[in-house]
Formats: C-alpha cells, sequence, structure tokens
C-alpha cells in the first residue's frame, strides 16, 4: 500500500511538496481553502507558478486536489476537514504543513476604516477584479513586500501617493547591500524600484492615523505629513498560520513552527515549509516545500542535495527579520478609544489593565470573534507582552453540520 | 476566627471571599490563573432551578433569589438576561414530566408555565415539528460567568480581601503551602477549587464530570428561551459512561451556546470528536436549523461532581478548621451564591436559610488514604 | 470577459464572472457588515483570516465575501 501524504496549502510551499513527492509512489493529496492552486504568491492559479507546477495537475493522475476545503482540527492520525460537500475525516501516514502567513496588523486611529486594508489583502482584492487603475493609494507598513505590491498597483495603473516604511534608512541599506548574496532577489528589487521610481518613498516613517467619513481619505504620517487617497494599504510584518501545527502538537519558536533539516517539525510524519518555518517568501517556500516533498517519502538523497539553498533561504529569512524589525513607537499608536479586537470592538482603554490574554478574552471578549483572536492575539502580544492561548477546535469558522462526523 | 484563605477564583470562590470580607474577616484569595477561568469559564452560565430533589431545589431557587438581589443594580455588568428555560416534550413519556414538574414548581411557589405544542411554536418556531409541547419557567435566566466572578472579587477587595497568584500545593493545620515556596497561614482554609479539590484532598468524594460545548457567530432571532429536553436529567445523570443532552442557549448578544454532554474521570482539554458529534446531531434534530450555523469554538470544561449531585458545604468532618464548598457539578454558577451564603453562615454561626444537613460534608473515602 | 449577474442588497449588478466578491463590493463601495458597535466595515485580509467581510450568500449568513468566487444569480445581502 502506498503512502497516505496530505499537503495542506497550495502555495509555492505546498505545489513544491507535491512536484517532489510525485516523483516518488506517494499517494498524495493537496487542500486548500481556494478555488485555485496558487496561494498568495501565484494567486488565481498555476499559471503564475514556474512550468513544473503548472503541469503538475495535469500530469499526475496521483495527485488528488481537494480545493475550497478547510482543516478544521487534527488528531493523531487523521485531518477532519470541512469540504464543500460537508466534513470528511481524512487519514495520512505523513503531513506536509505549507499553509502560510498571515499580514500583522496593529491597530492606530482609523484603521478600522473602511478601504484600509492589509498590503497583501489590497493585492488580493485587486487580482480579484478590484479596479485599481487612477485610485491614490497608500502603501505603508513594512517589509519588502511593500515596495512589491505598490510596484504591481502601479503597473496596474494606480497613483501610489507614497511607500512609508518604519524601517529606519540604514538598516534598509544594510539589507539592499545583503541582497549581493542573492541574485535573483536582485532582480526583482530592481524592477520594483525602476516602476515606483517617481514615487515618493518615506524610510523611517509610519502612518499615525487614517481618517475620513465612511471612508479613508486621508492618511497623517509621523512626518507630519498628510496625504489624501482612497485606499491606505498597511500591514507590518507576516506572521505564520501555525494553528493547525499547534493542534497537532508541533514546537513553536518564535511563533514559527521549529523544523529540523528534513523540514521534520517536532512531531514524527509532520513536515513544515514555507513562510510557516520563517518568512522568507517564495524562493523559501520552494526549496523547502521540495525538500518536504522529499523528505515525506523517503528521498533523502534528492532532500539532501539541496541543503545549500535551503540555508540561504534561511539565512536571507533572518536578515528580512533583523532589516525589518518593528520599532517601539508603535506601540504609542493606539489611543484609549483605538479598537484593538476589530470582532468584537474591543478598546485599548478595556484591555490596558488587563493581567494576561487569558484574562482579556473572558473579560472583555478580545480574541473571542469570527477572527478567533488571529488579527488582535498578536497585536496584543505586540502590544502588552501577552502570551498566547491553545488553539481551539475548529480552527475556522464552520457550519454545525460540517462539525458532525460520520464515526471517529 | 478574622482571618481565612479561600483556594480558587472562580465563581465559587470569589462568592466566598464576598461573604467572608463584609463580615470583617481578613480574606486572602488564591488563584492559580486568572478569576474566573476554570469551570467558571468553562460553563454556560444558566442560572436554572432544578428539581432533582427537595435538597436541590432549594439550594439553587435560593442561588437564583441571590442572583436577582445581586444583579438587580447593573444587570449589563453580569451580562444578565432572564430568557427562561423551555422544557422541551418530544413524546408522551416527556409530556407527562412536564405536569410532574410543573406540579413540583408550584409547589415552590415558581412560576412556570405549561406549553401545548401550539403554544410551544408560538414560543420558538425554530423547533422542529411533531413535539408536543413544553414548560416555560420564566424566572430562569443567563449570566456571563467569568464577569459575575470578577465583581464579586472587586466588591470583596473593598472590604480589604487581598488576591494571591499562585498554585496551592498543600493544605495543613490553619496554613497552605503554594509550590513557590510560600507559605501562607490563617484561622480558617476554604476549599472551592471545583474538581482540582481531590488534588489536596483525595479523600474528598468528587469526579470529574468532563463536557463539551460550541459557541456560534451570533443569530439573535433563531431562538428566544434557553430550550432544554425534558429527559435532561435522565440523560445527563447517569451514572457512568459518555452522555449528551440537547440544551441550547441565546447569549444576549445573539450568539448560541450548544450543549451539552457528560464524560467521567476525563480532565484533558482534547475535544472528544464522536461524543461532539452525537451532541451536535441531537441540537439539529431539535433545531434543524442549526445545521447551518457557524460555530466559532469549542472547548471542554470539568464539573466537579458528587454521588448524590449535591455539593458538599461545610467543615471537612475530619479536620477542624478547613471548610468545603465544592461538588456543584453542571449547577455551580446558580448555587454560587447560596452555597457561600451557607457556608459563611456555618464559619460565622450565623443562622441559616435552608436546612443545612443534605449538603454537610460527607462520603470521604477511606481507602485512598 | 464574460459578465454575470448577481444581486446585492435587492440591487443588481455585471459583474465580470469569477470575480471575488469582497472586491466587487470595495469597488461598488458596499459595506460587508455593521461592527458590533456599528462601524461600517470591509474586506482587510482579503484571505480568509479577519472575518471583516462576512455576508450573507443565498440565506446563508457570516459567509466570508473574500473568499467567494461571483457567480450567476448569487445572492448577496449586507447589513444595514
Amino acid at each position: 500500500m502506498s503512502l497516505n501524504l496530505v499537503i495542506v496549502g497550495a502555495g509555492p510551499a505546498g505545489l513544491a511538496a507535491a512536484w517532489s513527492a510525485s516523483q516518488s509512489k506517494a499517494n498524495v493529496t493537496l487542500i486548500d481553502q481556494y478555488d485555485q492552486a496558487g496561494g498568495q504568491i501565484w494567486r488565481g492559479g498555476t499559471h503564475a507558478a514556474p512550468k513544473r507546477y503548472q503541469h503538475l495537475f495535469a500530469q499526475q493522475t496521483e495527485l488528488r486536489y481537494l480545493n475550497k476545503t478547510h482543516v478544521i482540527g487534527a488528531n493523531a492520525d487523521h485531518l477532519f476537514l470541512a469540504t464543500p460537500n460537508g466534513p470528511q475525516q481524512l487519514a495520512f501516514d505523513r503531513v506536509i504543513l505549507a499553509n502560510g502567513a498571515r499580514e500583522l496588523f496593529l491597530p492606530f486611529p482609523g484603521w478600522t476604516l473602511p478601504k484600509v486594508l492589509g498590503v497583501g489583502g489590497l493585492q488580493a482584492l485587486v487580482k480579484g477584479g478590484l479596479p485599481i487603475a487612477g485610485k491614490n493609494v497608500v502603501v505603508a507598513g513594512s517589509g519588502p513586500l511593500l515596495v512589491a505590491v505598490a510596484s504591481q498597483l502601479k503597473q496596474r495603473g494606480a497613483i501610489v501617493k507614497a511607500v512609508v516604511e518604519q524601517a529606519p534608512l540604514g538598516q534598509l541599506l544594510r539589507f539592499g547591500r545583503s541582497l549581493a548574496g542573492y541574485p535573483s532577489k536582485i532582480g526583482q528589487a530592481a524592477q520594483s524600484i525602476a516602476m515606483l521610481r517617481n514615487t515618493p518613498f518615506y524610510p523611517n516613517t509610519w502612518v499615525v492615523a487614517a481618517e475620513g467619513a465612511g471612508a479613508v481619505q486621508q492618511v497623517r504620517l509621523s512626518n507630519h505629513h498628510s496625504i489624501e487617497c482612497d485606499y491606505l494599504a498597511c500591514s507590518w510584518s507576516l506572521i505564520a498560520n501555525t494553528e493547525l501545527a499547534q493542534q497537532l502538537g508541533c514546537k513553536l519558536e518564535h511563533s514559527f513552527v521549529l523544523v529540523d533539516r528534513g523540514q521534520q517539525t517536532s512531531v514524527n510524519h509532520i513536515y513544515a515549509a514555507g513562510e510557516l518555518t520563517g518568512i522568507g517568501g517564495e524562493d523559501k517556500a520552494i526549496v523547502e516545500g521540495q525538500i518536504a516533498g522529499f523528505a515525506a517519502t523517503g528521498n533523502y538523497q534528492a532532500a539532501s542535495q539541496l541543503a545549500h539553498k535551503q540555508a540561504q533561504a534561511r539565512q536571507f529569512s533572518q536578515q528580512l527579520a533583523t532589516s525589518f524589525a518593528l520599532r517601539p513607537e508603535l506601540r504609542q499608536l493606539a489611543q484609549a478609544n483605538t479598537l484593538v479586537c476589530r470582532c468584537e470592538d474591543v478598546t485599548f482603554e478595556q484591555l490596558q489593565n488587563q493581567p494576561s490574554w487569558r484574562s482579556a478574552k473572558l473579560q472583555t471578549r478580545c480574541g473571542m470573534g469570527v477572527c478567533q483572536g488571529r488579527v488582535c492575539s498578536s497585536a496584543t502580544q505586540y502590544l502588552f507582552g501577552w502570551g498566547q492561548d491553545s488553539v481551539r477546535f475548529p480552527i475556522h469558522p464552520v457550519s454545525v453540520a460540517d462539525l458532525v462526523m460520520e464515526s471517529v | 476566627m478574622s482571618s481565612a484563605i479561600i483556594v480558587g477564583g472562580g465563581i465559587v470562590g470569589c462568592a466566598v471571599a464576598l461573604e467572608l470580607a463584609q463580615a470583617g474577616v481578613q480574606v486572602t484569595l488564591i488563584e492559580r490563573d486568572c478569576l474566573g477561568s476554570g469551570a467558571t469559564a468553562a460553563g454556560m452560565g444558566h442560572i436554572v432551578v432544578m428539581d432533582e430533589g427537595e435538597a436541590q431545589l432549594k439550594l439553587t431557587l435560593y442561588g437564583q433569589q441571590l442572583w436577582q438581589t445581586l444583579t438587580a443594580a447593573h444587570p449589563q455588568r453580569h451580562e444578565y438576561h432572564e430568557c427562561g428555560t423551555l422544557w422541551v416534550a418530544t413524546d408522551a413519556e416527556e409530556w407527562q414530566l412536564v405536569a410532574e414538574k410543573a406540579a413540583v414548581y408550584r409547589q415552590h411557589l415558581i412560576p412556570c408555565e405549561i406549553l401545548d405544542a401550539a403554544a410551544l411554536y408560538a414560543h420558538e418556531p425554530a423547533l422542529r415539528a411533531g413535539l408536543v409541547g413544553g414548560l416555560l419557567v420564566p424566572n430562569d435566566s443567563v449570566v456571563y460567568p467569568p464577569k459575575s466572578a470578577v465583581y464579586l472579587w472587586q466588591q470583596a477587595e473593598k472590604h480589604a480581601a487581598k488576591l494571591v497568584y499562585g498554585e496551592v500545593r498543600s493544605i495543613q493545620a490553619n496554613a497552605v503551602q503554594l509550590s513557590d515556596g510560600r507559605q501562607l497561614h490563617a484561622d480558617a482554609i476554604v476549599i472551592a477549587n471545583g474538581q482540582r479539590c481531590i488534588e489536596l484532598l483525595p479523600e474528598l468524594p468528587i469526579r470529574a464530570k468532563r463536557g463539551q460545548l460550541v459557541i456560534t457567530e451570533r443569530y439573535p432571532n433563531l431562538i428566544k428561551h434557553q430550550l432544554v429536553e425534558l429527559s435532561y436529567i435522565k440523560n445527563a445523570h447517569a451514572s457512568s459512561g459518555d452522555s449528551v443532552a440537547f440544551n441550547l442557549q441565546p447569549r444576549p448578544n445573539g450568539q448560541l451556546l450548544i450543549g451539552s454532554s457528560r464524560q467521567f474521570d476525563r480532565t484533558d482539554r482534547q475535544i472528544d470528536q464522536q461524543l461532539l458529534s452525537t451532541m451536535l446531531r441531537k441540537a439539529i434534530d431539535y433545531v434543524p436549523a442549526l445545521a447551518d450555523v457557524r460555530c466559532l469554538r469549542t472547548w471542554t470544561g470539568v464539573r466537579a461532581a458528587s454521588p448524590d449531585g449535591l455539593p458538599l458545604i461545610g467543615q471537612h468532618p475530619e479536620q477542624a478548621g478547613l471548610w468545603l464548598n465544592v461538588g456543584h457539578e453542571g449547577l455551580g454558577i446558580t448555587t454560587a451564591l447560596s452555597s457561600a451564603r451557607l457556608l459563611a453562615d456555618q464559619m460565622l454561626h450565623r443562622p441559616a436559610a435552608l436546612d443545612l444537613q443534605p449538603y454537610l460534608p460527607r462520603g470521604l473515602q477511606q481507602e485512598q488514604r | 470577459m464574460k459578465q454575470i449577474h448577481i444581486s446585492i442588497n435587492g440591487t443588481r449588478y455585471q459583474v465580470a464572472e469569477h470575480s471575488n466578491l469582497a472586491a466587487v463590493l470595495m469597488t461598488n463601495a458596499i459595506a460587508n457588515r455593521r461592527s458590533v458597535s456599528g462601524e461600517p466595515r470591509m474586506a482587510v485580509c482579503g484571505m480568509g483570516s479577519c472575518g471583516e467581510c462576512r455576508v450573507t450568500i443565498n440565506q446563508q449568513a457570516h459567509q466570508l465575501a473574500c473568499l467567494q468566487q461571483c457567480s450567476e444569480g448569487m445572492e448577496v445581502q449586507c447589513e444595514p
């Protein structure tokens, strides 16, 4: 009987894992919450992906793709799924977690106004049909995603009024110099920078407030500039979607899943690749995905040949983390009446005297709403230094009927 | 008695703290996590008069009256909401129970209304077709217990009560030893830490009865009353094995709490998928529209159950100065205030409103010493 | 691109087939929901984790618009 390998997430890491696993006789199931594979980076289908992944679906009869499916929980040998056809339990021998990252949002006055959204969030909606040509956009926060998305938006005709990066210029220049070690990154960066040559770029600067009636109309910056805009795209960093890994018992380190050189987590037969193990973008996702796919199917020889690339990717990931470390001033942005929990509308003032995250949850309902703390728990961790609570089943909100399993 | 240490900052411990502090006792409350975070946070917060025997009925009714007094000034601080309990009858046998239950309530002057099928659907149109009727008990209510626990504590603090965060490792005469080495002394020690009491006092006849609950998104118009199956007591209080009983609560904000289940001797936090499925299948059977309702979260909680279902309220039979308020099973929110009052009455030599005999600590297990 | 029709709060809209529903709502400046304290909200994360884009789709409440592609005849209701 061939090995049942389940890959969670069909972005670059998941597709790379599926490709290398397909070199063996494994029975591969690939799961994703969207209609189409591709994840955030290759969003809207695999046509944006390298050729070998585009062909994956056509060639591999062994590959089963479960789209529009959420993994809502797990035990030692089954994943619990919510599929368009109802609940399903999926037995596994091996799991590769490749379910990526989300953006870190920190509260500031006006951040709950309509059309203030994530940088990746705006990118996703534009790919989903939001017309951006002729619209005034401010892109703010931190990280290389700002420049990458700003240049894409400009390419589509957006008027990017400013790119606002909280990291100091010296740190950015050091980061720029370090790119010399990563030729593919230089190309991408050069393209983006060329695209943005007439766009104001403010390093060492951050959004202090968004203002407007009914939707954002103006953004105030820490350098005392005010900019009128139709959209404010703002995110401060990326955070790994570790909920499923935690349900499976995998150890975390600094909020990322801890893995060995073969991408195996602290739990036997559970692997993790891509942003889950540290933010590093497409290259890291692909090499880690490939290694995980090889290692999970016993192809250690092939996995070890990628060790050098893996080390490089991880080093880049480290550099990203230090170069774009968040400055302490960002903790002061929220005012007493600024909402911190958007699901339950809990203000900063209601939270600031709570002794712990658990107490804040129980006494104010912060983090008890539909996002289950995905937005506010990382924010409060940063703002108040609180720890995290355990992950509750189901990982994603689903219908009652989706929790009724046939038999377990 | 001039000082007391209370072990456990749940709703029961906080209620005892307030009773004693108000009477001038120097109170120290010890909590391992944060106030109201154990079974207090895990339950439904249903303030319900239960009629499984005279002693239970009196304790829950007394509790309900004290809750009404406590919440009267600021009901929203407790998210107090008098939604009433609607006991639902599915067949002729349960319809018979409606009449019996109504008779008991009326005997104790508890308002209640017998509903035939038409009246039942007028009250709760989301219930499935084919039910025979129900019993509406309008004074039953819901609260949000973690907030109430903190409220009780804040009142106790006004009477100079002190809060200590720590884990109690052992109990000595007039002292407790914390796991970090601290030792605290008082004239009286009160054990109010729910199921964890057996870690400190293994002779207590308390067993864990684990439950699982589901909370949903907001559906403010689906149901109006807390809906409970009439066979609840029969289904919920089997003496062994896993069981489920239909129990659906509308929170004041429109969210729904779906229960209930019982599992003996389990205290872990892993959701039992099979039991959850059985519980939810039953809920969908009663209220079919629940099938499409979005669930946000499930969790487990541990009830502390005594063999006869009544809490142990009073002095430890073999240790002077050691007092107990444990074993409330699924009724600890309802009985928190009444049991705290009855305990304080004993500790302070005050007359009590109820005959204390049924609740006095009893049934100690000798062989476990 | 093939055009289809969906209804939002009772009004008919022509949209490109497979458009993302959260994108369509933002294009038309329609708030997806009202927050607990009454603020209008639109999509934020665009990838199914923040829950701000919840709407009622074909009578099913609390669906994430950002994970939905528009399809012919889809009926969308936002909190007023």
